[in-house]
């Protein structure tokens, strides 16, 4: 009962402070615009993409994986945010608290997933604008999905924070580890003509997973790669993975 | 195991027993003991760097000692951790408030933390908010509060489960002179309200005169341990300090002629004519300086005669002044950021 009031506490903190930081909540929309309607429509309108795209705007085809890259930073960021508590303090009055360890681990891996999760269904306001129809049955399919991905990627960032001294280390997390992710998980260009590294690489990306997902959920005439079932298999068991490695890590350096 | 369980189970609060930690080979803490009785203050004196928080670190099950033991409410802090922390408050020496939350808020996450039933979480924060002074503030953010105030919303914080020891890691640190006596009004307050144990650090010697007991702390060993009172008495009376033309001579003139142990020091810097000093204890400074100066043939420049404070307990103990460390460089620039981190 305590470790799920604990577990509760920490998630309802962090969901105070998000919602209470509305730059931060429409904020994270700015990059999803850029991409999808500067350089969405840039490079659709300067490129014969067709053959490639299976007969989808530029535009359509980016808007999942514009999705999951919102899911994977709101995610990633949410979850680095217990170096920020380690830093300025809050996070000793937690781990002096009658509670386990791991419940403070846990209750972030969850906030992170939900902020992430919440972030992904804001920017679902835009995908009228770049020709994507969303029905209710549709959103009600995504969040699962976009829940599922977001777990894996709070997990991987609360494994990155435990080895993180201070929030000044972010930036390189950014460069070294999300931005190669991001790119590589097929969210801007098909990888059907890619060369077989970037392939190979592109496999054990769990964000590509996750960006095939929901390209099969919102594009349904799309040939996806992967079948769903591998996908959400495959997101599934990582965030599995991650949460419970994570969560151990984090309970024995702190 | 409710908040209500865990109150009154020990005659004694707090009881160590060589109590010690090593860090990579160096003593921080060294086979401390003492005990602390219910509804004491008990302060932990020493410069920084002699063991203070790692000390409390240990009684707050944060860090596990090297070899000892320890008991805290009658509970071990080795193997009853959970029972432990539901007995303890502590107000760290950095802020652990989140000061995107409200006061009130900030109160009521402690108490979830803690098992404060549901129904009791409103009328504490009131009670403890009214206590320090900030029950109109309930609903601000902390990011508006000054260091002071939210020092005090810290204590407040930790008194919310009601514990039976209170932690105070230097409460006054960084805090202005008016600040500080309010802290220490609300400290003795709490004694009577809460019937509580206080267990605090600090290196300012005046405000370990608030303490019932004192433990001076040096390299990780407890030098002395006793009331501020008898600490002072220990010295031996009267202490005369004298500034003169050749220290080391007028030394060895008042150990031939008087048969009393004089020592040189160096003043510090608060003193603006600085240099060095002959200081000596003696029974009553009245009785001996008419006949001092009578008898010795050195030049005396100045001299001055007052009772001892717990400064010159820590000099006669430890053979340095406590300052002396604390006006270190590095410490002020800490001490800088960390005020100014208070006041964001």
């Amino acid at each position: 009962m305590r470790r799920f009031r604990a577990i509760y506490i920490i998630w309802l903190r962090d969901l105070k402070r998000h919602f209470r930081d509305r730059a931060r909540v429409f904020g994270s929309l700015a990059s999803p615009i850029i991409f999808i309607f500067i350089l969405g429509e840039g490079i659709g309108s300067s490129f014969a993409l067709g053959s490639a795209l299976g007969g989808l705007d530029y535009k359509q085809f980016i808007f999942p994986g514009i999705l999951g890259m919102t899911v994977l930073f709101a995610g990633v960021f949410a979850s680095v945010s217990i170096v920020w508590d380690r830093e300025f303090g809050f996070l000793k009055e937690m781990l002096v608290a009658p509670v386990p360890t791991w419940t403070i681990a846990l209750g972030k891996v969850i906030s992170g997933a939900t902020i992430a999760a919440f972030q992904g269904a804001l920017m679902l306001l835009l995908a009228p604008f770049a020709g994507v129809n969303i029905s209710p049955l549709l959103i009600l399919e995504l969040l699962p999905m976009m829940f599922l991905v977001a777990f894996s990627m709070t997990g991987m960032g609360i494994l990155v924070a435990t080895r993180l001294k201070s929030m000044q280390g972010f930036q390189m997390v950014m460069n070294f580890f999300m931005m190669p992710m991001f790119f590589v998980s097929g969210a801007m260009f098909p990888l059907k003509n890619a060369p077989q590294w970037l392939d190979g690489v592109s496999r054990i990306d769990p964000l590509t997973y996750g960006v095939d997902a929901m390209r099969a959920i919102m594009l349904p005439g799309y040939p996806n790669r992967f079948p769903l079932g591998v996908d959400i298999l495959v997101v599934g068991l990582l965030s599995a993975v991650m949460i419970t490695i994570s969560v151990t890590a984090f309970s024995r350096q702190a | 195991m409710s908040a209500a369980a865990v109150i009154g189970r020990a005659a004694a609060s707090i009881e160590v027993e060589k109590l010690s930690r090593h860090f990579d080979g160096l003593k921080a803490v060294d086979e401390i003991s003492f005990s602390v009785g219910h509804k004491e203050i008990f302060g932990f004196l020493g410069p920084n760097g002699a063991g203070k928080t790692t000390t409390i670190s240990m009684l707050c099950t944060l860090l596990k000692p090297t070899s000892g033991r320890a008991t805290l409410n009658g509970f071990s802090i080795a193997t009853q951790q959970d029972e432990v922390r539901q007995s303890i408050g502590i107000v760290f020496q950095d802020p652990t408030l989140d000061d995107q939350l409200t006061a009130r808020e900030n109160l009521q996450f402690h108490a979830m933390l803690y098992n404060v039933p549901r129904e009791e979480r409103e009328e504490r924060a009131r009670r403890v908010l009214d206590m320090v002074g900030l029950g109109p503030r309930a609903r601000d953010k902390v990011e508006t509060f000054s260091g002071g105030m939210k020092r005090r919303l810290e204590i407040a914080r930790g008194l919310m489960h009601y514990p039976h020891v209170l932690f105070l890691d230097e409460p006054t640190l960084g805090l202005d002179p008016q600040t500080r006596s309010a802290i220490w009004t609300h400290v003795h307050e709490l004694r009577q309200e809460y019937d509580i144990t206080v267990f605090l650090t600090t290196h300012y010697m005046d405000e370990a005169e608030n303490c019932d007991r004192i433990a001076i702390i040096d390299h990780g060993r407890i030098a002395a341990l006793d009331t501020p009172g008898n600490l002072k008495h220990g010295v031996g009376g009267d202490i005369i300090t004298m500034r003169a033309a050749d220290v080391e001579a007028a030394r060895a003139e008042i150990r031939e002629k008087f048969n009393i142990e004089a020592a040189v020091t160096e003043v510090d810097e608060g003193d603006r004519t600085g240099g060095k000093r002959v200081r000596l204890e003696v029974p009553s400074g009245r009785t001996v300086l008419p006949q001092l100066l009578k008898g010795l043939a050195t030049d005396v420049q100045s001299v001055s005669v007052r009772e001892p404070t717990l400064d010159d307990v820590f000099l006669s103990l430890t053979g340095r002044q406590i300052r002396e460390e604390s006006a270190d460089k590095m410490e002020f620039m800490r001490t800088r950021i960390r005020a100014r981190r208070m006041r964001r």
